[in-house]
């Protein structure tokens, strides 16, 4: 579920967010309405399904919602679909929206698990992101949620730039001190369109090497790692999120809100982008701006795409399947980019991790 | 102010006296083929419904590229004082690359329009067919173009031009082909003004090819012009050089579009079908008669263009050799002046040696065979012709640098062009510069006005075909143009340069440079190819060697990074999309060994970076 708003526009940011001024007339205090709006949509287009295993609360900044609003939601979501028994469901959440309180009151909702945008501890970094909260916010947030039985994780960025191996190394250090089940660590995407896209075109700001990036990243790997948290996706260490693993096992999933994509039987389709349009789309019948159905070829070539990113990798069947010549493959594993695990699945060695796109490429370019 | 005729003359019925054939010569850019446009749209033979931009130039590239290649003539209706005329308009191309085409097109005229930018001047290629017009005693008719500009100095470049040809500079015609201002009046001008054909129409005939295109639905299609006797539809025809005989299927006149005559006379401009289907059965330059009434003597011909500028073009998927070759034989049986013959490299497999008439004509070859075949292609880097005698006088012709011998060489002969250079004075020193440092010797420089200057300069044409015309461009700020001409061959200080990846030598990025530049050179070509391959899974050492000696290393590192850092929700779709352009770009590498090479690194690693520097 996308909630687009936030209060300020981060500088790397590309999402599909408003601040309240280019909200124009969409009022934050009634938006999930027509959340509640596009779940009896889906109810009508998928009819019957299993329970729901996840519920993700992402966006924008869905800290901004009351505990009222998020019960809504959750509630009709229950009775058009019903939740499973053990059922992730996550919020997002960003430290300076954040207090004990509230966490107590989502907790109540059936709020199970918190995602946290940390990004660093160095607020040096911090302000070059644009981000606003005081690193010293984050842990007694963490603890709270904890203390209600909450699962939690935390996203950090790397390779910001003037961001030091050894800043980054302590942003490592602080984060695994908060004792999370999860962490996800992203290298910074500078994104064309967006503030830090232009102060980098400018010169205002450099940029970091792919070289920094990559020893950035096999840092971040040991630390975790030492830490018991162990790696399932290129970004993403600890305890698998239900939820981010159905997006690589091509589940059917539904994207709720503004811009937000879905996936279902092979069809991909996504909603209008502006909440303005997307409201005046679904009070007209429907939120979809576009669909496209996957042939068989693209089901497989999405499905090498996303699974090599993980940990669980692929069956080694699939690369015949798509026509990959086997000494291709056989040639990857020999450079130890590629591993064989029990015969019968292929995956990514820790090398190849970092390669993992050009692999790819290479394998279906043929 | 004559107004369109009223009743066209009918080809073959139409006495010498009242056909004017002419042409236009001008610099590239200079607005010939938008002129022409106006001359179409005011005879009347394209409504202003059809018009097109261009309407005569009928390959995309030559409309994309606002040049002409083809030449083509068109016959169109005009009435002055009550009289109706043929006027025949031949199209030439304006680049230094197709200079022949010029001459061969010109012979079939009586009479030139000099037309010249009235915000530029004269320039090299305005010079060049100027002189070649008045070889063939053309009757020149100077016109200023594009008066409409805002930057137009008419009064100056009138001057200019009266200085150059004689008369007084109010007798220059303005014109605007982009308004159609003076087109009239040069309509008129040209009836008053260019002598009609003389011929004998009871001699046997004799028709001067002077253009043979392919068409796919027609065959060989040649465009001649009459002067002697008459051909009329199924005579058999005798081509005087070879003798064959083919059958006249249609003859006519093109309006702007064919028309079928019931002939044509003396003087007449128009084409010819016979069914063949290959251009060099129909060769530019030889003389058509009839097999009943034989012509004695043939009509002087054209000297064949010889290809100038080797390139070796190679298929990027090796299993499109056989397309390649095909597509070759398809556009040889249009463009005579297209060479070729199949080679192997080591590092790009099966292609062909081909050569061409200059830069320009590689450039569109290459882009032809790529759009209208649907080839992914590699051109090496340009090269030239050069003549080597070894120690134990042996001698052999190298088009290929590759093939350049290791060693024990008494001598290299290499071409040499006579390069004409005009430009405002003020870039004098910049231009001689330039020159010195491609291996240049100054013949002489003059002055055609008060600040334009003619330099003249014997130069290697390898200097030439590398990327001499952007230098000069760019060091000049655009002001300067240039032609050049065969001038015999020189003895050189020359070596071979190789490029090693991974201690590989790859043939196709060897060059044959001046013994003095080799260093240079090598240190260039290794820094650029570090730039443009992109970072592979190992680490990429390149090197630059003249024989066993090592003169330039680089390294590409290995890659350490490229994955996305997100994949969720839409970033899905995304990262297909990308994945579909990462497969079409992988398409455009070439594999040499184990490196992936883009395509541009062949030719862009050639080219010098200095044109860049001299913007900044």
């Amino acid at each position: 579920m996308h909630v687009p708003f936030c209060e300020v526009r981060c500088g790397y940011c590309d999402f599909n967010t408003y601040t309240a001024k280019e909200l124009g007339g969409v009022s934050q205090s009634t938006f999930h309405e027509h959340l509640i709006g596009e779940v009896a949509f889906s109810k009508r287009v998928v009819g019957k399904m299993p329970e729901l295993s996840s519920v993700f609360i992402g966006g924008g900044t869905p800290s901004l919602f009351s505990a009222k609003q998020i019960e809504a939601v959750l509630e009709s979501l229950g009775e058009n679909f019903g939740l499973a028994l053990d059922c992730e469901v996550t919020l997002e959440a960003n430290p300076e929206s954040t207090t004990p309180e509230y966490l107590t009151e989502i907790a109540k909702v059936g709020i199970t698990r918190l995602s946290m945008g940390v990004q660093s501890f160095d607020s040096q970094v911090l302000q070059t992101l644009d981000r606003q909260h005081e690193p010293e916010r984050v842990a007694p947030l963490i603890a709270a949620a904890k203390e209600l039985g909450m699962l939690t994780s935390i996203d950090l960025i790397y390779g910001t730039p003037g961001e030091t191996l050894d800043s980054w190394s302590k942003t490592l250090d602080e984060a695994l001190a908060l004792g999370t089940d999860h962490v996800s660590a992203y290298s910074l995407i500078v994104e064309p369109g967006t503030k830090l896209a232009r102060q980098i075109a400018s010169g205002e700001i450099g940029q970091t090497s792919e070289d920094v990036n990559a020893e950035m990243y096999e840092h971040a790997t040991k630390s975790f790692e030492t830490a018991g948290l162990g790696w399932y996706e290129v970004s993403n260490w600890g305890k698998p999120s239900v939820h981010n693993s159905a997006y690589w096992k091509s589940q059917n999933w539904w994207g709720y809100g503004p811009g937000a994509h879905s996936h279902i039987d092979g069809n991909r389709f996504w909603n209008h982008k502006h909440p303005t349009t997307y409201q005046k789309a679904l009070s007209d019948g429907a939120p979809a701006a576009g669909i496209e159905r996957l042939t068989d070829r693209q089901i497989l070539e999405e499905k090498l795409l996303l699974m090599l990113r993980t940990t669980w990798g692929v069956e080694r069947e699939l690369f015949s399947r798509l026509k990959v010549p086997s000494e291709l493959v056989a040639q990857e594993i020999s450079e130890g980019n590629l591993e064989l695990i029990a015969t019968d699945r292929i995956r990514v060695s820790r090398k190849g991790r970092l390669i993992v796109d050009g692999l790819v490429a290479k394998f279906l370019s043929l | 102010m004559s107004p369109r005729a009223a009743k066209a003359l009918e080809p073959s019925q139409t006495p010498a006296d009242l056909i004017r054939n002419f042409c236009i010569i001008a610099h590239i850019d200079h607005g010939k083929s938008t002129l022409a446009d106006r001359m179409l749209q005011l005879t009347g033979i394209v409504s202003d419904r059809e018009m097109r931009a261009q309407y005569l130039d009928r390959m995309d590239i030559e409309r994309e590229r606002g040049i002409t290649i083809k030449s083509q003539a068109v016959r169109l209706p005009w009435e002055l004082e009550g009289q109706a005329y043929a006027l025949n308009m031949i199209d030439t191309p304006g680049h230094v690359d197709f200079t022949y085409e010029v001459s061969r097109s010109l012979a079939a005229c009586e009479g030139a329009v000099l037309l010249v930018d009235a915000a530029q001047g004269i320039e090299a290629q305005t010079l060049a067919n100027l002189y070649l017009a008045l070889e063939n005693d053309l009757e020149i008719i100077p016109v200023l173009n594009k008066i409409d500009l805002p930057a137009a100095q008419p009064e100056k470049f009138a001057e200019e031009l009266a200085n150059l040809i004689g008369g007084d500079p109010d007798d220059c015609l303005r014109v605007s082909g982009k308004t159609g201002a003076g087109v009239a009046e040069l309509m008129d001008l040209i009836v008053k003004r260019v002598p009609a054909p003389t011929g004998d129409s009871d001699a046997p005939a004799r028709a001067m090819i002077f253009d043979s295109v392919y068409d796919s639905y027609r065959g060989v299609v040649t465009y001649v012009r009459m002067i002697d006797g008459s051909l009329k539809p199924r005579e058999n025809i005798q081509m005087m050089s070879t003798r064959a005989v083919h059958e006249l299927l249609e003859i006519g006149v093109i309006s702007p579009e064919p028309v079928a005559t019931k002939g044509l006379g003396v003087g007449e401009v128009g084409y010819l079908i016979t069914g063949v289907k290959d251009v060099r059965q129909s060769k530019v330059g030889d003389t058509v008669t009839t097999k009943s009434k034989p012509a004695s003597a043939p009509l002087k011909g054209y000297a064949e263009p010889k290809p100038m500028v080797f390139s070796g073009i190679y298929p990027i998927d090796g299993s499109d050799y056989p397309d390649l070759r095909e597509a070759l034989d398809k556009l040889r049986l249009s463009d005579a002046s297209l060479v070729y013959e199949p080679e192997t490299s080591a590092a790009l497999g099966f292609g062909f040696r081909c050569g061409f008439l200059g830069l320009l004509h590689l450039e569109i070859i290459t882009e032809r065979l790529e759009r209208e075949f649907g080839l992914a292609l590699i051109a090496t880097s340009p090269s030239v012709v050069y003549y080597v005698r070894k120690d134990d006088g042996t001698e052999l012709v190298v088009t290929n640098p590759s093939e350049y011998p290791d060693g024990k060489i008494a001598e290299v002969e290499e071409p040499m062009v006579k390069a004409t250079i005009l430009a405002p004075k003020d870039y004098v020193g910049t231009i001689m510069e330039l020159c010195q440092t491609k291996r240049g010797t100054m013949m002489d420089m003059q002055y055609l006005g008060e600040d334009r200057v003619q330099i003249r300069y014997r130069l290697p044409l390898a200097e030439i075909v590398f990327d001499f015309f952007d230098q000069l461009k760019s060091k000049t700020q655009g002001y300067a143009s240039l032609d050049y001409e065969d001038d015999g061959f020189n003895v050189g200080d020359l070596v071979r340069v190789d490029l090693l990846l991974q201690g590989e030598r790859v043939d196709a990025f060897s060059a044959i440079v001046h013994k003095d530049k080799a260093y240079a050179h090598g240190v260039r070509i290794a820094g650029k190819l570090r730039e443009l391959i992109p970072r592979q899974q190992f680490e990429v050492p390149i090197q630059a060697a003249v024989g066993a000696r090592v003169i330039a290393r680089e390294t590409i590192r290995a890659i350490r990074k490229d994955v996305l850092a997100k994949c969720y929700g839409g970033d899905i779709t995304r990262k297909r999309k990308l994945l579909e352009k990462q497969k079409e770009g992988k398409k455009r590498m070439k594999m040499v060994g184990r490196v992936e090479v883009p395509q541009e690194a062949f030719i862009a690693a050639l080219s010098s970076d200095d044109s860049k520097a001299a913007k900044k």
